[in-house]
């Protein structure tokens, strides 16, 4: 099962080396991990989505408060949070099928932000289900490449999704 | 050590306003924060900070090889309860001290450990003696960093001070660039600790206090199971009135030992792969365990799904995550554990539990631990009860680490915390001397014995020359099988006495030690050994002593590797012994 841990970190060097570190050494699996700055700029944000049943997670959850620069560990699992992961993906589209590729995308809610002769480049965000969504539809196309941010959350305020 | 953390002592006030190296910074924090013993070795990128110690009023200890500096400090600090301070060089330097660092780390032993590194600028262009200290010493630090700015330096040493010495205490590494070393500032008021992520829980949650308090009034058959956070945390007083008040009966860990005077009739002595069979059946058969700054290793519980099957647990640790990480804990209580059993002793009531205590006292009669007295060798462990006798039983004791180690833990009686100095998380062969050094130089008046193994001894052997310099009146006791006694026990059991590569042609110890100016005493006959070991502390010189033990003798009981522990080999063997 796929958890969500929110990890404020001080913006410190080695951090992040300190945490894949422990990951790797106790055998824990990172599906995505994603730091950035946060609004204080001693502190960074760390999303990590993590693969593991509940005594997995607890021991995740522990052994990061135990890091030294780890100041507060947040477990979103069971909560409701925003999720969204962002991904640039270029995709074959000679011009017979592009009108088709844009429907697509529309669809998505994506944007074209590059066009070469023989391809786009789409940047398209959301929950990870939509992103794993919208690479399904483009396969059939040709996918030339593809990156991705992994995903980032925050606590939901409203009740319900927007 | 705490409270001077922060606080200011005589050395500051001329250091007003006062432009000082990086180096003297180090120097004066290290005075303020109350060291007078360190260990280390110089190298190129240290020689300033070495200038400074040059007329410092330091005691400073240079090993023959950083792994022994490391371990000196590392025993100096589970000697005094002081922290103990390491330097080395960068590259090589830094390299020899990993494995005393993961030693500190498994150990939770309070070392302060400063490096020197290149210049800032030539970090990470592979210059000469080049290493990433900091990557290499991340897993087996409880902290580490590189200070870049000499205006961090002041309060990152401060701030490796508390983390090394508080909560769970552990081995802390300052990486020092040697221009930082050299690079002047304004030493003022004493550096504030700034660490946002490190909070020490010390009281523990006091509902689950109270929940443990009537879980051990309402036990029948409860059992104490307690590690050295006993012994760290200054507990081993609460935890015998604890004992005494409740009516219950105490097994211990390696690390453990000594946290309980084993001449207790509550104790049970060591519990685990070669612990006592009455501690294991105790554990095995017990309504409610209350581990005490224990952390359910796997030479403790065996296989786990079936450790302590009828028993509820009560887990007491400073470290959230020591709790259920391997075995599921009842009744978790985060905190220090003496303010948790000072508030616990409260609580609980005296209760006689006889039908309990007759079964264990069944248990003690009916498998102690044994040897064969009428052999004609000599027995380690003979030699091991024979200097505990004449020791009576107050030495502190260091060991290497294998058959040596389970036979000094089996049958040296400990009475008293920190009386055992000994590597039992990681397992280091070659503590034992090195450890007998820091120990003595923690303990100047104490009479310091390694027990040592001959495989374990060959390891660090050149420390020899470190304690005659220092003239330190150690004792060591090598149990010569001139085997890796505890890899051909296990050749014999378990791989069809096959003893590959476990068999090293020894030297004359006894030489040995008088060529690096020790005294060397060697025993071959058994009748001698008291007579040895006589000799031995009358010696106020480092003594080596040689004893030809039974080459072919094994730890027993034992807990084969992933069975439970009431399956326990060899109480046949002990039942004929006795």
């Amino acid at each position: 099962m796929k958890h969500i841990i929110n990890a404020l970190v001080e913006n410190k060097p080695g951090v992040l080396a300190h945490v894949a570190g422990m990951f790797a050494a106790r055998g824990f699996n990172i599906d995505s991990l994603v730091v950035g700055r946060t609004e204080d700029p001693r502190f960074s944000r760390m999303t990590i989505v993590v693969i593991g049943d509940d005594r997995v997670l607890e021991q995740v959850r522990k052994q990061l408060a135990k890091i030294i620069p780890v100041v507060k560990v947040q477990d979103f699992s069971g909560q409701p949070v925003v999720t969204r992961d962002l991904m640039l993906i270029t995709v074959a589209a000679p011009p017979e099928k592009r009108a088709e590729l844009f429907a697509i995308i529309e669809v998505f809610r994506g944007h074209v932000v590059d066009i070469g002769p023989k391809s786009l480049t789409i940047e398209v965000s959301g929950p990870e289900s939509k992103i794993e969504a919208f690479i399904d539809v483009c396969r059939p196309y040709g996918i030339k490449s593809l990156a991705r941010t992994g995903t980032i959350a925050v606590p939901r305020q409203a009740g319900a999704e927007l | 050590m705490n409270s001077r953390i922060t606080s200011q002592s005589g050395t500051r006030g001329q250091a007003q306003q006062e432009s000082l190296t990086g180096a003297e910074i180090v120097v004066r924090t290290l005075l303020d924060l109350g060291v007078d013993t360190m260990f280390g070795y110089c190298g190129g990128v240290v020689l300033p900070l070495f200038d400074k110690l040059f007329d410092a009023p330091i005691r400073f200890i240079v090993p023959r090889h950083e792994q022994g500096g490391c371990h000196m400090a590392d025993a100096y600090a589970r000697a005094s309860g002081k922290v103990g301070v390491v330097v080395a060089t960068s590259g090589p330097g830094a390299c020899n001290l990993v494995t005393g660092l993961a030693t500190a780390m498994m150990d939770s032993s309070q070392v302060v450990a400063l490096t020197g590194q290149v210049r800032t600028e030539l970090i990470g262009n592979d210059a000469f003696q080049e290493a990433d200290t900091t990557g290499i010493t991340r897993p087996i630090t409880k902290y580490n960093c590189l200070v870049k700015d000499v205006k961090d330096l002041e309060r990152t040493i401060r701030e490796a001070f508390y983390i090394a010495s508080t909560g769970r205490p552990g081995p802390v590494l300052v990486d020092l660039p040697v221009d930082v070393e050299v690079a002047r500032y304004h030493m003022g008021e004493p550096a504030t600790i700034d660490l946002p992520g490190y909070k020490v829980r010390t009281k523990g949650h006091s509902r689950q206090i109270a929940m443990a308090a009537q879980a051990i009034n309402q036990s029948e058959r409860p059992v104490l199971y307690v590690g050295g956070g006993v012994i760290t945390s200054n507990t081993s007083e609460q935890l015998r009135a604890l004992a005494r008040k409740a009516n219950i009966p105490v097994t211990m860990t390696l690390m453990g030992l000594g946290s309980f005077d084993q001449t207790d009739p509550l104790s049970l002595d060591m519990l685990g792969m070669h612990g006592a069979a009455y501690a294991n059946y105790a554990v095995q058969e017990c309504d409610l365990l209350i581990a005490v700054g224990a952390r359910f290793d796997d030479r403790v519980t065996g296989k786990v799904a079936t450790f302590a099957p009828h028993a509820k647990v009560i887990h007491i640790d400073i470290d959230p995550a020591s709790i259920s990480k391997s075995v599921r804990v009842d009744i978790p209580v985060v905190g220090d554990a003496r303010c948790i059993l000072e508030e616990l002793l409260e609580q609980v009531e005296h209760r006689p539990r006889t039908a309990w205590f007759e079964k264990i006292a069944q248990w003690k009669q009916r498998y102690p631990f044994a040897y064969d007295r009428n052999s004609p060798y000599i027995k380690p462990q003979y030699v091991i009860e024979e200097i505990w006798r004449q020791t009576r039983g107050q030495a502190i004791v260091t060991t290497g680490v294998g058959q040596h180690q389970m036979w000094t833990a089996q049958f040296y009686k400990f009475r008293h915390p920190r009386q055992l100095i000994t590597s039992g998380g990681l397992g280091t062969m070659g503590f034992g001397l090195p450890a007998a050094i820091g120990a003595q130089i923690a303990r100047p008046d104490a009479l310091v014995i390694d027990i040592d193994g001959d495989h374990s001894f060959n390891m660090t052997m050149t420390e020899l020359a470190t304690a005659v310099e220092h003239n330190l009146p150690i004792k060591v006791c090598i149990m010569n099988n001139g085997y890796m006694g505890m890899v051909r026990q296990w050749q014999e059991l378990f791989y069809g006495k096959r003893y590959s590569k476990s068999y090293l042609a020894n030297p004359d110890y006894a030489n040995v030690a008088r060529a690096l100016g020790a005294v060397g005493l060697t025993c071959e006959k058994k009748e001698e050994v008291p007579k040895v070991i006589e000799e031995m502390l009358r010696q106020e010189r480092p003594c080596v002593v040689d004893f030809k033990v039974d080459r072919h003798e094994n730890v027993w009981p034992m807990v084969p590797a992933g069975k439970s522990l009431n399956e326990m080999n060899g109480l046949d063997i002990l039942e004929r012994l006795i």
